[in-house]
């Protein structure tokens, strides 16, 4: 088979670990917002938008660490012991706002509170844990031969903190976008300004990601053309849409949160969702454990592979098929709908 | 490795996996419960199905969500506390796993908000058809995790590389390997038997307490049936998959049954007190010969003893020896109720009237959540000291990660899982309790849909 089934298999990971971020972006991104809604019947309205949906979302993370398992188990398991802590703070995050989705409706005046606090609580914790884990592995993971070799804490530092911080704000305007297409009314109104200041804190924050990343590994300014004082613009040349891409989805953002627009600003999201993630990726690619193991190096046996890739030709049309019909059958305002009350 | 966060990691995997695979157990037999009332509900047009159907799934939405968040910890668990496992399995289980993922987690997942929002956007087949997707996607779930899991048990169809490293040679006996038929179907009728007991305990509760609608007598007789028939089924089923544990795991069938020499006539105990360093039983109380003719077919065949292994070979003896027991024990009183609820079905009035009868069944609902979990005790405390049988030890297979940060994690998963273990089991006996609702409240209702429940009821 001429196939070159490593790269293919990259490019499946690596998008399913774009779509967790795309769709359970705006999931946790509701949960971060949870906090701000005026009351409880608004929460209920905002996690009404995405209760028939998160469950799916949530699937893509489970791709995302069983396709790793599967695809490239000597990525996994370097990635995994590296980034122990943080990934155990995401999981039983997850659990908390996970089962808030019923435990809320089922309790009472203290239940309910509870719930209420867990599903916000878990919402900022699995973003930060997520954040965390990315910082951690663009810094870069100290191996040996395949395996981990380095610390306990060696993900926590200023940059990491630093993507986390990052990562809250970009959840928040997933969700804020989110809302401002689903929602009407009072509520939207309230999303569109937590959308405004939501954007305003991305940008930023995603501007001095953008900056610190270049000093984080000398590999990421080598790639960028960046030699400590000035761009190299021959190198920097190509890889300009990147950033310009940014620009472009926070213009929409604004275009669309100013006449709160349909999907609008949850598209521009999207494009710097989008901005951010093939920024980082050019700093490492073609590594999969930053820098010292290549996704070549992290494959699993061709055979594996290969068997996988033809359960990924049949399945996955088929579940982008019926999650798109999902989404399509679950469309409209959540608070217009007075029949699903 | 330090053995501190191997013994550690061993105590947070059963931890969590035990923690799981009560959920699972449970809306595997539920989902198909809920896809039969809905059909039947369809087909008859008899409005007590549909009330039954809008009561389970408000449980099922409980438990399924606390299935799939215990569930999305085991993904990331084999590669913080077993990384070597990780790289070890994954050329061979790798593709069984993700096919998992791809064939079972997306369509449970997808249609799941279908079943439980979907009552008004679709129509009556449709929805039908979501439940029975979701029926059908536990399944699928429960195929490829058993297959994988039979695999580790029994490993067949790879080679080894020069390089220690294993490749898969011929998939379909990586799938289908010899002991995955029996185990499969073991596996899928204890969760119809877990559903089946939660069921009918629900149902007798009901009667007990506020006498017998409709909905509790059908829900009664349907979980009878199902004692009836699937657990003659399940003893059946389980001797295939211990018979098959005999040939290729005997150090395993000498610990569930605690025979130290390898013999003939080898005695059946019906309780023993095992002991490693003695090499032998402190106490026992034994039924001659029976032994060799349950696990072999024959009195007078000869079973190995646990001394035919390397003391370093051999699995913890006590453990398995008590789980099988308690899994068996519990099999035959499900039996029993069975027998017993078909006779007052056929002999009397009905079960509905035998308060004794009901008792016992409201006694017997967590049976099958038990059994479950002794039963997977069997099976994996008594592969030790492997995880891949005979591939690769436990003790090998453990990531490079320090004690502290696994006794943190550990420490964290007891506490939020005592927190949200109570609070689900509250939240569904709070349920139980309350018992279907005749006729529906309101027939637009979206089954289950707490959250527009919530608006409507707000503020609280």
């Amino acid at each position: 088979m001429t196939l070159d089934l490593p790269l293919v298999w990259a490019g499946i990971i690596a998008t399913a670990v774009l779509l967790y971020v795309l769709l359970d972006g705006f999931d946790l991104g509701i949960g971060i917002l949870f906090p701000f809604a005026a009351s409880p019947a608004e929460r209920d309205v905002m996690m009404e938008s995405i209760a028939p949906v998160w469950d799916g979302n949530e699937t893509w993370l489970v791709l995302g660490g069983g396709g790793l398992f599967a695809a490239f188990p000597f990525a996994y398991a370097a990635l995994m012991p590296a980034m122990y802590l943080p990934i155990i703070l995401m999981l039983l995050a997850l659990i908390l706002r996970g089962v808030a989705f019923e435990f809320r409706h089922h309790g009472r005046v203290r239940g309910k509170a509870f719930w209420t606090a867990a599903f916000a609580g878990g919402s900022v914790a699995a973003t930060l844990a997520q954040g965390l884990v990315l910082g951690g592995f663009i810094q870069g993971v100290k191996l040996d031969g395949r395996g981990f070799a380095g610390g306990p804490f060696d993900w926590l530092t200023p940059y990491s903190l630093l993507v986390s911080v990052g990562l809250l704000a970009g959840y928040s305007l997933l969700g804020a976008t989110w809302l401002v297409w689903r929602t009407e009314g009072d509520l939207q109104a309230r999303a569109r300004r937590w959308g405004w200041i939501a954007a305003a804190a991305t940008a930023a924050l995603l501007a001095v990601v953008s900056l610190a990343t270049l000093f984080v590994h000398p590999r990421i300014a080598i790639r960028w053309g960046f030699d400590g004082d000035a761009f190299n613009l021959a190198t920097l040349g190509p890889l300009l849409p990147i950033p310009l891409l940014g620009l472009v989805g926070l213009a929409v953002v604004a275009v669309g949160l100013r006449r709160a627009h349909q999907a609008t600003s949850l598209i521009g999201a999207y494009l710097v969702f989008l901005s951010g993630y093939v920024g980082l990726a050019v700093g490492f690619f073609p590594n999969i454990v930053p820098y010292d193991l290549s996704f070549r190096q992290a494959a699993n046996a061709d055979n594996a592979l290969g068997l996988m890739l033809v359960g990924v030709a049949i399945l996955l049309p088929a579940i982008i098929g019926y999650t798109v019909w999902v989404y399509w059958l679950f469309r409209g305002k959540v608070g217009g709908d007075a029949g699903y009350h | 490795m330090d053995l501190d966060a191997l013994i550690l990691s061993r105590l947070q995997f059963a931890f969590t996996i035990a923690f799981h695979i009560i959920f699972p157990s449970f809306t595997i037999g539920l989902a198909s419960y809920l896809a039969v009332l809905e059909g039947l509900w369809l087909v008859t047009k008899n409005e007590a199905f549909k009330t039954l159907y809008l009561f389970w799934v408000k449980i099922f939405a409980i438990s399924f969500g606390m299935g799939v968040v215990s569930g999305v910890v085991l993904s990331y668990q084999l590669g913080t506390n077993w990384s070597v496992f990780s790289t070890v399995a994954s050329p061979v289980i790798g593709p069984l796993l993700a096919f998992e993922v791809l064939a079972a987690f997306f369509l449970e997942a997808s249609f799941l908000g279908v079943m439980l929002f979907g009552w008004k956007k679709v129509g009556p087949g449709l929805h039908f058809t979501a439940t029975a997707l979701v029926a059908v996607g536990t399944l699928i779930s429960a195929f490829w995790i058993v297959s994988a899991n039979s695999w580790m048990q029994h490993p067949t169809g790879y080679e080894v590389l020069p390089d220690g490293a294993l490749r898969a040679v011929d998939w379909w006996r990586v799938i289908f390997s010899p002991t995955f038929p029996e185990r499969f179907a073991h596996m899928t009728l204890a969760a119809y038997l877990t559903t089946a007991l939660v069921v009918g305990a629900a149902s007798a509760w009901r009667i007990l307490k506020r006498g017998a609608d409709e909905e509790s007598r059908l829900g009664l007789r349907m979980a009878i049936g199902m004692f009836a028939i699937v657990a003659p089924l399940q003893l059946f089923v389980g001797d295939l998959s211990g018979k098959e544990v005999l040939h290729v795991q005997p150090a395993k069938l000498a610990a569930i049954e605690a025979f130290w020499e390898t013999r003939t006539e080898q005695p059946f105990h019906i309780a023993a007190w095992p002991d490693r360093d003695a090499e032998g039983n402190r106490f026992e109380i034994s039924i001659p010969k029976l032994g060799s003719l349950i696990t072999a077919g024959s009195a007078s065949a000869e079973v190995k003893g646990l001394k035919a292994f390397a003391p370093q070979d051999r699995p913890p003896i006590f453990i398995v020896f008590w789980a099988f027991r308690v899994m068996v024990g519990l099999g035959l009183l499900m039996i029993g109720l069975g027998a017993w609820g078909a006779w007052l079905l056929w002999r009397t009035r009905g079960p509905e009237y035998s308060r004794p009868f009901l008792w016992a069944a409201v006694a017997m609902g967590p049976a099958g959540f038990v059994a479950v979990i002794s039963g997977w005790v069997v099976a994996e405390v008594g592969r030790q000291p492997y995880v891949i049988y005979g591939v690769l030890r436990t003790a090998d297979a453990v990531s490079p990660v320090g004690a502290g940060q696994v006794s943190a994690s550990l420490l964290a998963f007891m506490l939020v899982y005592a927190v949200i273990f109570t609070v689900g089991v509250l939240y569904i006996l709070r349920l139980m309790a309350e018992g279907p609702e005749s006729p529906p409240a309101e027939i637009d209702e979206p089954p289950g849909a707490p959250l527009a429940a919530g608006t409507r009821g707000a503020p609280r």
